[in-house]
């Protein structure tokens, strides 16, 4: 159960336009399955780059980066789709919601990919909408929705196909703090001992609510809870992720 | 695993994005429509021409013409009277006619025009079975008859009825040939292969000796013969009209002028479809410059779909068949506009209306063409968009 889900070994990115910039340097990070992980830093720090580098919608410039046990560093590009199809699901600040379509059929484009019949999708994304709290708007244009709606759709569409790991990058930048604290609970609620959450955020309570934060500064990592609490970092880190599982579930109770 | 698109799926989702954007894939769609209007009105305004000049041609052109060659002096020597009864026992002839014609004899409203304002109007003896060889339609009244032969009765051609100012013949209507009053009796429709018919005023040869003391020699013989023996009745004409070989006549077959005359107005339809084509190739544009736009505001979506796993082929399938549908949409809608204006038009001219199935098709396949051609450029862009700098965007 505790497998790496992420593991990444000394990953460097080097941007080279306009001016050479190293985003990340000397990364070494491993996820366990089930763990939730909030990644902290101040602007410009390599957050996103890092989350882009997990969500392999980018390529770092060395280093290794396994993904569920694929190494996703010498994929070519339609491979690297195939494994943001199947085992990751994204949730942005900006939603990125597709206006014209309805609620249900934003979250049925997260199965879009996998080659699935439409009536399929519509089911599963029905259900998804529904685990969000969301059942009543099925039929509404993403346009109609409320900012903590919107988001809720676009966690529902990131975990319809049940990815190995969910990415959100500032999920709660755009929303007031009482609605990033439902969005929190609920991306929160998703990590359990299939699911791998990862969440950038410069906000503290964010961080708090996940089971391990991981700190970078200038591209590098500075603190990992993961490390600190325990002697071996890896074993460590395992140990957390069973305790998170409950955790989480005590969590999602509460909520409901 | 794999990423996967279907083919259905890819469709909806490129209608989904066109309707959207109503008012922009409405326009770009019009500009399709327009051009696929406009060649298919030319090529259908242009077959309707023809399919009428091909029934004024008859069966397949099978008409031939007789008539005496010109003497040095510019009199025509009319034709032997055993020219008529010989042609007709060709075998492939199915049918002959004779007309004469009588020269110096002006046709006039009234006496109170002087005789010199012929009008290019002609007197001609003709046979009842002129209308049925020349294909020749009877517009008002009727044709000369039996009683044609006994009493002074014309029956005027297209043109000349035009001249004289012979509109309709509810009332008694008399036109003056030379010193005699004739009653028209009949109009005829335009006679394409015949056109010396159409400026003609025609009276019965019985008539014509009567009044004018001309004889029974024709100047011209019209004869049909049977579609695949044209060439070979066409060769033993001159032997049969004049078998002692001392005069020279002229075989000719009048369809060479229609078929002449086809062939300058498909000149001019070349002209038009070049035009067609640049509107089309306009319209194209237009719709590639509108996808350009498009691209660079759905950044993000293009951003999010890769990140939800679309390959870079997905993406650009998805803007290329959106350019596609776009076009298609232009394209039908252009055909329902061009068969309207042939229609129209058509019905202007008189003539039957004919739409080129072919012609239809390269509405749509030229649309769809244009479509898909206009849609490179930015589903390319599209597709090279790396997914971080897509969503990097808004």
């Amino acid at each position: 159960m505790t497998a790496a889900a992420l593991e990444l070994s000394a990953v460097r990115k080097v941007y080279e336009h306009p001016t050479t910039v190293v985003a990340l340097d000397d990364i070494n990070l491993v996820v366990r399955v089930g763990e939730a992980v909030a990644i902290t830093g101040a602007s410009g720090a390599g957050k996103s780059t890092l989350l882009s580098i997990l969500g392999t919608l980018e390529q770092p410039t060395s280093g290794s980066v396994r993904i569920a046990g694929i190494d996703t560093s010498a994929l070519p590009d339609t491979k690297l789709s195939a494994v943001r199809a199947g085992s990751l699901g994204f949730v942005f600040q900006q939603f990125f919601l597709l206006e014209h379509l309805t609620v249900l059929d934003n979250v049925a484009t997260g199965l879009l990919y996998r080659g699935l019949p439409a009536r399929v999708r519509r089911e599963r994304a029905a259900k998804a909408l529904f685990d969000v709290g969301l059942a009543g708007r099925i039929g509404h244009r993403a346009g109609q929705l409320s900012g903590g709606e919107r988001q809720r759709v676009a966690i529902a569409r990131a975990v319809v196909g049940r990815p190995a790991v969910l990415l959100a990058d500032e999920p709660t930048g755009s929303l007031d703090s009482a609605t990033g604290a439902e969005i929190t609970e609920l991306l929160y609620a998703q990590a359990n001992e299939h699911t791998t959450v990862v969440v950038i955020t410069h906000n503290t309570a964010v961080a708090a609510t996940m089971n391990r934060e991981v700190r970078l500064h200038d591209g590098r990592i500075v603190s990992d809870t993961a490390a600190s609490g325990a002697s071996g970092s890896e074993t460590g880190s395992g140990q957390r992720v069973t305790g998170t599982g409950r955790g989480s579930a005590a969590l999602g109770e509460e909520t409901r | 695993m794999t990423s996967r698109l279907r083919l259905p799926d890819a469709i909806v989702l490129a209608l989904a994005g066109l309707r959207a954007r109503r008012l922009r894939t409405a326009l770009s769609a019009l500009g399709i429509a327009v051009a696929v209007a406009a060649v298919v009105s030319v090529l259908g305004i242009a077959q309707s021409a023809k399919a009428d000049l091909i029934t004024q041609l008859g069966e397949d052109g099978n008409l031939l013409t007789v008539a005496s060659a010109q003497s040095v002096n510019g009199r025509q020597v009319p034709l032997p009277v055993t020219a008529q009864p010989m042609i007709e026992r060709i075998p492939p002839v199915r049918s002959v006619t004779a007309v004469g014609t009588i020269e110096n004899i002006p046709v006039r409203r009234s006496a109170a025009i002087p005789a010199v304002q012929t009008g290019g109007m002609n007197v001609l003896a003709a046979q009842p079975s002129l209308p049925e060889t020349v294909s020749a339609h009877v517009l008002q009244g009727h044709y000369l008859d039996a009683t044609a032969d006994h009493y002074p009765v014309t029956v005027l051609g297209y043109e000349a009825a035009k001249i004289l100012g012979v509109g309709s013949l509810d009332a008694s209507t008399q036109v003056l040939i030379g010193d005699h009053y004739f009653t028209v009796v009949g109009v005829l429709a335009p006679v394409a292969i015949a056109p010396e018919v159409d400026v003609a005023a025609l009276i019965s040869f019985p008539q014509a000796t009567q009044w004018f003391g001309r004889g029974n020699e024709p100047s011209r013989i019209y004869l049909r013969a049977d579609p695949d023996q044209v060439a070979a009745v066409a060769s033993v004409l001159t032997a049969t009209t004049v078998p002692d070989g001392q005069d020279d006549v002229q075989v000719r077959r009048p369809s060479d002028l229609l078929v002449a005359r086809i062939a300058a107005k498909s000149a001019f339809v070349g002209l038009f479809l070049g035009l067609g084509g640049i509107a089309l190739l306009i319209a194209g544009v237009g719709i590639a410059n509108i996808m350009v736009i498009s691209v660079l505001e759905r950044r993000g979506e293009i951003g999010l779909r890769r990140a939800l796993g679309a390959r870079r082929r997905h993406v650009a399938a998805q803007f290329l068949l959106e350019s596609t549908l776009m076009a298609a949409a232009g394209g039908v809608l252009g055909i329902g506009l061009g068969i309207a204006a042939t229609a129209v038009a058509a019905r202007l001219g008189g003539n039957p209306v004919a739409i080129p199935p072919q012609g239809l098709a390269a509405g749509i396949g030229a649309a769809l063409v244009i479509g898909a051609l206009a849609g490179v450029y930015p589903a390319a862009r599209a597709a090279r968009l790396s997914p971080v700098e897509a969503l990097r965007a808004l």
